[in-house]
């Protein structure tokens, strides 16, 4: 395999085993201009929004709050802060069902905007050159940009790598079917996102950066090779459509030729990569001085008769947008967050947009028929034939089936994307992904099961262990305490034994005394008797 | 107001398994069609027994199993099985042979392992095996090409030795099989065995009539439309080219360096080519993805095996043709096969080939 530099300087495009090729559906979405909905009657901001752990709420209801204003406290590695997208009041922190198919709650500050749309003080670094990265770090960490690509890992994490970076990958491939945020936002935002990836390079120290757009967006290569012009160091690649070619590792391998090790990052092998729209973000952080407040959500679907992009305030609830895009309700409807291949269902609206929600999607029965029966494997590897990881999906599938999760590990269930390729092809219409997520989601609850019992059992050992102690060094006390108990009598037997020695002859000498002493007083008596008698014999006589 | 949940992907391509199945049906046609011609119309009965004798014996098993029978019977893959039967056996076999052979490969081969997808062995060819080695001169009895029978049969006479055995006019199908010279007609490949067998050359056996053509009168037209019927399936993504070449390679390549070495006693790649199931197997039957290895390697490997398998029994072995033998043994084989051609997942260095079991 060609080393990273020699295949980029040769500007060649790689390729990654699988993929697929579903009908795209772009436009209409991406034929109408950016446009900005009215302001929702409420703003849900939950605490969690990204990959990591919540913030610490910093207001109270009923305060008052500037747009731009920080919500919730978060350390760099602790996750993100979170701000207010515009002015309002906090009208309730609560729990309120969360953009997730199961739509469980979880904590929220509510914001009830009050119209004005007025900013704090805000602090704009246009010379953000003359800053140190450590500095420029903290400004996106505070800002609370997380990817906006997909997963939402925290921008700022991956930046204070401190592992030197070869290139700086910006990710505009967008290869899901019907979403084109990216899309619009570098038709019409070009500049800025190549302001925001000067920053992203001069953060990292990249010395190249590498551009991706899939080929079926003309516009937006047109546009962003206006706005790179002059520029040495970024290069645009455009790569062919393919599903999932926006997925990290595929680009990497696309644009590399290398293949990220097992168990390693990008960042391992000298690459960041970070997502248009993320780009576009960071400019706004660092030139203006914004944190991250909104975002471009694709409103998309057969079901919407005004589809198109918008920007849309973190914390709109998707009923909002569906009323913009102009849903028309149907209790059948399926309402997507996320494209076809990897969204979740939706099952109520009233969930908020988050930092990684990039499409509304509300396709029609006939555009996106529901999931037919399942029916049996046939095995005939359409599903291998497609897997961007060189899986064998069919084999997980029987593994997941029969929950042999020791076979699914050493079968790399865990090297899934989850992308979908798989039960996009399968004749039978097994619905693969989802066995797959329920297994890992098995696997990583015994892996919790048995570390909490690992804990149990450590604790239990370790408290036999100390039962044990405690008993032997009680035996011990005891047995210390019964040796000075013996030894204590053994010296008093000794010393007894010598008093004895001599108390042993005394009683004797006393005894053998007394009866003499008896015995001289008894013959005294009779001889006293005798006495008494001659006299008065011889008185008498 | 709720809405409806369903779990991503949410879109599908279009091909699902019973179009599948329905299209292998339909690339058989060319085949069907060039059998009748040359070997009669027998072979439309036998297609009929071998459908409803499946479809019974897969709605039986269902129902005995308390599953859906419907469902099983719309994924066609009951219908592919006796289709692929139907056209394996000689077309006058009497009706029994049939209805034996299909029950056999949908109760036992097929329900009995667990229904579709579950079967270790290719039902077509187990049950076809099954009648091979239980009815040989049933299974042996093939007709002359009718360019070089002696009698045609109407189709009145031909439903009447289906099912009594006899024509209407009181012949055998053994007497049906007899040239006017008193020989019996066999197979291209039969003649071959036989000639080798009594010392001759390949070249003296093909002053045989059956063999004064390419590779055997009727039978090369039936292989190439089997073979037409094969691009068709290509074309359409319903099987990859892995098995068909690597079972054309496994046949094709011995034998010419064979016939290169020994002319006389081993025929050439065209003969093999275009004898016996060669085509039918190559195309139609090897690629049962149910009981073929999985990863595009192992389907290489997995063709190559059965193509050698079927020219070393068809050389030394003591049947004519062995493709239905052939595919089995590769059957068997084939967990190892997948267990060692297994490829490497994305990021790992090396392949697991043969590491941890399964």
């Amino acid at each position: 395999m060609r080393d990273i530099k020699s295949f980029v300087d040769a500007g060649v495009i790689g390729h990654f085993p699988g993929g697929i090729h579903p009908p795209e559906r772009k436009s209409p979405a991406n034929t109408v201009a950016l446009r900005r909905p009215p302001l929702p009657s409420e703003l849900i901001l939950p605490l969690r929004q990204h990959i990591g752990p919540s913030g610490q709420c910093t207001v109270e209801v009923g305060d008052k709050v500037l747009k731009g204003q920080q919500l919730t406290e978060a350390q760099l590695s602790q996750g993100l802060p979170l701000h207010a997208p515009t002015s309002g009041t906090v009208s309730a922190i609560e729990e309120r069902p969360m953009a997730h198919a199961s739509g469980l709650p979880e904590l929220a500050i509510v914001i009830q905007p009050d119209g004005e749309d007025r900013w704090i003080t805000r602090q704009p670094l246009p010379n953000y050159r003359d800053c140190d990265r450590a500095t420029l770090i903290e400004t996106i960490q505070k800002a609370g940009i997380a990817g906006l690509g997909g997963a939402g890992f925290p921008t700022a994490q991956k930046l204070a790598s401190q592992k030197p970076i070869q290139y700086l990958i910006i990710n505009g491939v967008e290869c899901e079917p019907y979403i084109c945020a990216d899309d619009r936002l570098m038709r019409e935002h070009a500049i800025d996102i190549v302001a925001g990836i000067e920053i992203l390079q001069f953060i990292s120290n990249a010395g190249q950066v590498l551009l991706a757009i899939e080929d079926n967006k003309p516009e937006a290569i047109a546009a962003m090779r206006e706005a790179i012009d002059g520029s040495d160091s970024i290069k645009l690649r455009v790569i062919p459509t393919k599903y999932p070619s926006g997925g990290e590792k595929q680009l990497i391998e696309l644009l590399t030729g290398q293949q990220v090790p097992q168990g390693q990052l990008p960042l391992d092998i000298g690459l960041l990569m970070q997502n248009t729209g993320t780009a576009y973000a960071v400019k706004r952080a660092v030139i203006d001085g914004e944190p991250l407040l909104e975002r471009v959500v694709t409103l998309t679907g057969d079901l919407m008769s005004q589809p198109g992009n918008v920007w849309a305030l973190l914390g709109t609830p998707i009923a909002h947008l569906l009323a913009e895009g102009g849903f028309n309700a149907d209790g059948d409807a399926r309402v997507i967050m996320g494209g076809p291949m990897m969204g979740f269902t939706l099952p109520l609206t009233d969930v908020p947009v988050i930092k990684t929600t990039n499409c509304i999607l509300t396709p029609s029965l006939q555009e996106l028929p529901p999931a037919a029966d399942e029916m049996a494997c046939i095995r005939c590897g359409a599903c291998a034939d497609v897997c961007p990881a060189t899986l064998q999906p069919q084999q997980l599938q029987w593994l997941a089936k029969a929950k042999d999760y020791d076979a699914l590990e050493s079968n790399d269930l865990f090297d899934c994307i989850e992308c979908g390729a798989c039960a996009y092809v399968c004749p039978s219409e097994i619905p693969l992904v989802h066995y797959y997520r329920k297994a890992k989601a098995e696997i990583r609850n015994i892996a919790r099961e048995k570390a909490k019992a690992e804990l149990a059992r450590q604790r239990f050992e370790r408290r036999q262990e100390r039962l044990e102690r405690e008993k032997q060094e009680r035996l011990e006390r005891h047995r210390k305490a019964a040796e000075a108990r013996k030894k204590m009598q053994q010296e008093k037997a000794a010393t007894e034994t010598s008093d004895a020695a001599s108390a042993a002859n005394k009683p004797a000498q006393d005894k053998s005394s007394a009866v003499a002493a008896a015995i001289a007083r008894a013959k005294a008596k009779k001889a006293a008797q005798q006495a008494a008698n001659n006299t008065s014999d011889e008185e008498n006589s | 107001m709720t809405f409806r949940v369903a779990a991503a992907p949410h879109g599908h391509s279009q091909q699902n398994t019973a179009d599948m199945m329905r299209w292998v049906c339909y690339a058989l046609i060319p085949g069907v069609l060039v059998q009748s011609y040359f070997f009669g119309a027998g072979v439309y009965f036998q297609l009929f027994l071998a459908i409803v004798t499946a479809y019974a014996a897969e709605s039986l098993c269902m129902l005995a199993r308390n599953r859906n029978a419907r469902s099983a019977l719309r994924d066609n893959t009951a219908l592919v099985t006796a289709v692929l039967l139907a056209i394996s056996i000689p077309s006058l076999a009497p009706w029994w042979i049939i209805v034996i052979g299909t029950a056999f490969s949908i109760v036992v081969v097929k329900q009995i392992y667990g229904g579709m997808g579950q079967n270790l062995f290719n039902p077509a060819m187990a049950g076809y095996v099954l009648l091979l080695v239980s009815f040989p001169v049933q299974m042996t009895n093939w007709l002359p090409p009718s360019t070089l029978a002696n009698y045609e049969l109407s189709l009145w006479q031909t439903l009447h030795t289906i099912l009594f055995e006899y024509t209407p006019a009181g012949y055998s199908v053994e007497q049906l099989r007899t040239t006017v010279d008193g020989v019996t007609m066999a197979t291209p490949l039969d003649t071959i065995k036989t000639a080798l067998s009594q010392g001759y050359t390949v070249a003296e056996a093909y002053q045989q009539p059956v063999l004064s053509a390419i590779a055997g009168v009727g039978w090369q037209w039936v292989n190439l439309a089997f073979l037409l019927g094969g691009f068709i399936l290509l074309q359409r993504r319903i099987i990859s080219w892995h098995i068909p070449v690597g079972l054309l390679a496994g046949l094709l390549i011995p034998a010419l360096v064979a016939n290169l070495f020994a002319p006389s006693v081993m025929p050439g790649p065209v003969f093999h080519a275009l004898s016996g199931a060669t085509m039918l197997g190559a195309f139609f039957i090897a690629t049962d993805p149910v009981s073929a290895a999985t990863s595009p390697r192992g389907r290489l490997i997995f063709g190559l095996l059965i193509g050698f398998l079927v020219w070393v029994i068809r050389s030394w072995g003591g049947y004519p043709d062995a493709v239905a033998f052939a595919v089995l043994l590769a059957n068997l084989s084939v967990p190892l096969i997948d267990r060692y051609t297994r490829p490497s997942v994305y990021g790992h260095s090396r392949s697991h080939g043969g590491g941890d079991g399964q």
